[in-house]
């Protein structure tokens, strides 16, 4: 055998040799991904449109596949809805800031009607406690107990999706994933979410959440009214936010925090409606935007009642 | 079209030879960017709860090694102004190095962008609603893309024409060097738009952003050339001249005393008008409510860039000794200064005044080491294919077997 073959004999071997064993490392690199939940990553869910680009038909047999999903994960068969808008109908938030007395019991209603993860923690609205005298953000208590409340000489913010007429969260999605519909809400679409969390960033009033871990709910705890762009169960890795419980206020119900609010703080309606509570107040009351200056103008405003206020 | 196979596969073999240093470094950034992907596979699995960020620090490492990254791209056109504007011999052949880098550092971004998704699976939903022009991001894809396929196309170009002997044809890639400075240039002052179009974040909600940006990229981005440029001298027969290295220094000098002006003008406007806006420049440089994590860091990164400005204002860093101790120190210190020190504490406190800090955890900082690792495996590669073929030892008609070791033999 000549010596030049002999080299390419052993560095043929030698060669081989390198690749098996890269691709074995590589191989073992990859070992965790055996663990990967692929449940999800079926074709049809891969080739899914964007909801705004789904006929009937095809939101149809969406709502159908989700539905059996949510079947299958929860043993409940959900009532799985794509409420419309309604037309002529654009919605507005007014919150009491003389009234609130800080109980959460909006928070809890909001985490139970929305299925939102229960670990972790994911809640769309937080209740700020802050000492009387001006309303500055930085000195807010975001962790007061919520058994003696109202503190002293504190008043409360409730903050969650301001729903604004000039979103920052729209505008940087690089997918729109999240749109304004005409009734005000911004909603998102779980399904074409990204998860770049840029809207996450934009936002001013940290309104939105994302799933770091994949949600979860106990069964019994599932709320199985659900809207598509709603409260339907989420996976890890999407944004999700308050969409004034588009499923129920889009069928004339209220927003499930204005219902359970103890002391009449939330107020909610259509502002094309001039004879609702929200138009009136709006006129009649003194009213105060947060972050005014950062000019997204917020469909969620605060107001002060006559009796009630920052002096008495 | 044969060739041109023929030339890939060549490019391909001789990236596995070398000699022992070579196997060493390849060995050693490979087994760091595997431990990387399986932290990633990981993260794939648990989702992006095996990251330290929160709701409330939604982006960390990876955005912030994304940003130093794009800098670095953005940094090879301080070689290609000077050679193809001003006609500088001594960078002439030296400049492909830069396009290299840059081909590395967009790989390493694109990277870091992805491993920053929540649902990487769902990129192909970018090509079906793009939401361009109006979503900064959108112009990011873009940018960056385009100036990977711009960089590939002239470093291939001339890696192709130089080992097939002929003399590149000007109007194949001369345009694209022009097209490529401007679009350098747009590459990072897109990513500084991304921050600084944010009306929720006060920190990056200024017009100085872009112009820092630049400044520090057209710092740091060279003074890795000129190590990389210094390795490239010792280990191979390659000639870099001195003369191109003391010109890189002083672009560094202007670029970073630029950089340190522009961080004085922010730091006055923030704290000479101690307005509320400036809560998160007091968390980064002072502390804020008792939480002060990035307060070292900044400071370090200060001093790192002060020092390395003063000693480039002496003559000593006419030596290379000194300009590398300078070169060292700008590189780490810009990157905290534009990564934890700039993309983090922005975030603190939140939009609702809650003070959360941010701290990575072991496996996203596996995931970014890896891909660090993964970048500098790229470019060593490219680095190793372009010297055999710029100095004319692997051309068409060079014989196989014996080219390749010699070519990464050291100097005598």
């Amino acid at each position: 055998m000549s010596g030049e073959k002999r080299m390419n004999r052993r560095s043929f071997l030698r060669g081989s040799l390198g690749a098996a064993g890269g691709m074995a490392a590589v191989a073992a690199a990859l070992t965790p991904l055996k663990d990967l939940d692929l449940s999800e990553m079926t074709v049809e869910n891969f080739l899914q449109k964007h909801y705004k680009e789904m006929t009937p038909e095809e939101i149809d047999q969406v709502i159908e596949r989700v539905s059996k999903e949510v079947e299958e994960r929860f043993d409940v068969r959900p009532e799985l809805k794509d409420v419309k808008p309604m037309d002529g109908v654009e919605f507005t938030y007014l919150l009491n800031l003389g009234r609130c007395i800080g109980c959460r019991k909006c928070v809890h209603a909001c985490v139970a009607e929305n299925n939102q993860s229960r670990s972790p923690e994911i809640q769309y609205i937080r209740v700020l406690e802050m000492p009387r005298g001006s309303v500055n953000l930085e000195h807010s208590n975001h962790y007061y107990g919520d058994k003696k409340v109202p503190k002293k000489d504190h008043f409360y913010m409730p903050v969650q999706c301001h729903q604004c007429d000039n979103p920052p969260c729209v505008k940087v999605c690089p997918v729109e994933a999240t749109w304004k519909e005409k009734d005000g809400i911004v909603v998102i679409d779980y399904d074409w979410c990204i998860g770049c969390r840029y809207c996450e960033a934009a936002c001013p009033y940290w309104a939105r959440r994302f799933n770091f871990a994949e949600p979860e709910i106990p069964k019994k705890d599932l709320n199985p009214k659900m809207g598509y762009l709603s409260n339907r169960p989420r996976h890890k890795g999407v944004m999700e936010k308050c969409h004034f419980c588009l499923h129920r206020t889009r069928e004339g119900k209220l927003p499930a925090c204005l219902e359970v609010c103890p002391v009449g703080a939330r107020k909610f309606g259509n502002i094309n409606d001039p004879n609702s509570d929200v138009v009136q107040i709006l006129k009649t009351k003194r009213i105060f935007i947060l972050k005014q200056e950062v000019g997204t103008k917020p469909r969620f405003f605060y107001y002060f009642d006559e009796d009630y206020g920052f002096g008495d | 079209m044969k060739d041109y196979l023929h030339f890939l596969r060549r490019c391909i073999r001789i990236s596995f030879v070398g000699d022992w240093r070579y196997y060493a470094w390849m060995f050693f950034l490979s087994v760091i960017a595997l431990f990387g992907l399986n932290a990633y596979a990981q993260q794939l699995v648990h989702g992006l709860q095996t990251t330290g960020m929160t709701d409330q620090v939604s982006w960390g490492l990876y955005i912030a090694n994304f940003t130093y990254l794009v800098g670095m791209a953005a940094a090879a056109v301080m070689l290609v102004i000077p050679v193809y504007i001003y006609k500088n011999k001594d960078l002439h052949d030296l400049v492909i190095f830069g396009e290299l880098f840059a081909v590395a550092s967009i790989i390493m971004c694109l990277l870091f962008v992805t491993v920053d998704l929540g649902r990487p699976d769902r990129f192909l939903h970018l090509l079906m609603r793009f939401n361009w022009p109006i979503s900064m991001l959108t112009w990011d894809v873009l940018v960056l893309n385009g100036y990977l396929l711009l960089n590939l196309h002239i470093c291939g170009y001339l890696i192709y024409c130089a080992y097939r002997k002929t003399r590149p044809g000007k109007w194949f890639y001369i345009p694209f060097v022009f097209i490529a400075i401007v679009w350098a240039i747009s590459i990072h002052t897109v990513t500084a738009f991304l921050y600084s179009g944010l009306g929720s974040r006060p920190l990056w909600n200024s017009a100085v952003l872009a112009p820092r940006f630049l400044a520090s990229a057209f710092s740091a981005g060279p003074a890795f050339i000129v190590l990389a440029l210094q390795v490239i001298r010792r280990f191979t027969s390659y000639q870099v001249p001195d003369g191109a290295l003391q010109l890189l220094r002083k672009i560094i000098t202007v670029a970073l005393a630029i950089n340190m002006f522009l961080l004085g003008s922010e730091m006055f406007t923030e704290f000479y008008t101690q307005a509320e806006h400036s809560a998160s420049a007091q968390y980064l440089f002072f502390g804020l409510g008792g939480k002060h994590a990035l307060v070292p860091w900044i400071w370090t990164a200060i001093g790192m860039n002060s020092v390395a400005l003063l000693l480039l204002f002496f003559p000593i860093t006419k030596s290379l000794k000194w300009f590398n101790l300078s070169c060292f120190l700008m590189i780490v210190g810009i990157w905290i200064e534009k990564g934890m020190g700039l993309i983090v504490p922005a975030f603190i406190p939140s939009p609702l005044g809650e003070k959360v800090e941010y701290l990575p955890t072991t496996n996203e900082t596996l995931v970014s080491l890896g891909i660090w690792a993964f970048g500098l495996l790229v470019f060593t590669i490219l680095v190793r294919i372009t010297i055999p073929v710029l100095s004319g030892r692997l051309t068409i008609d060079s014989v196989d077997p014996a080219e390749p070791l010699s070519a990464l033999s050291p100097k005598p």
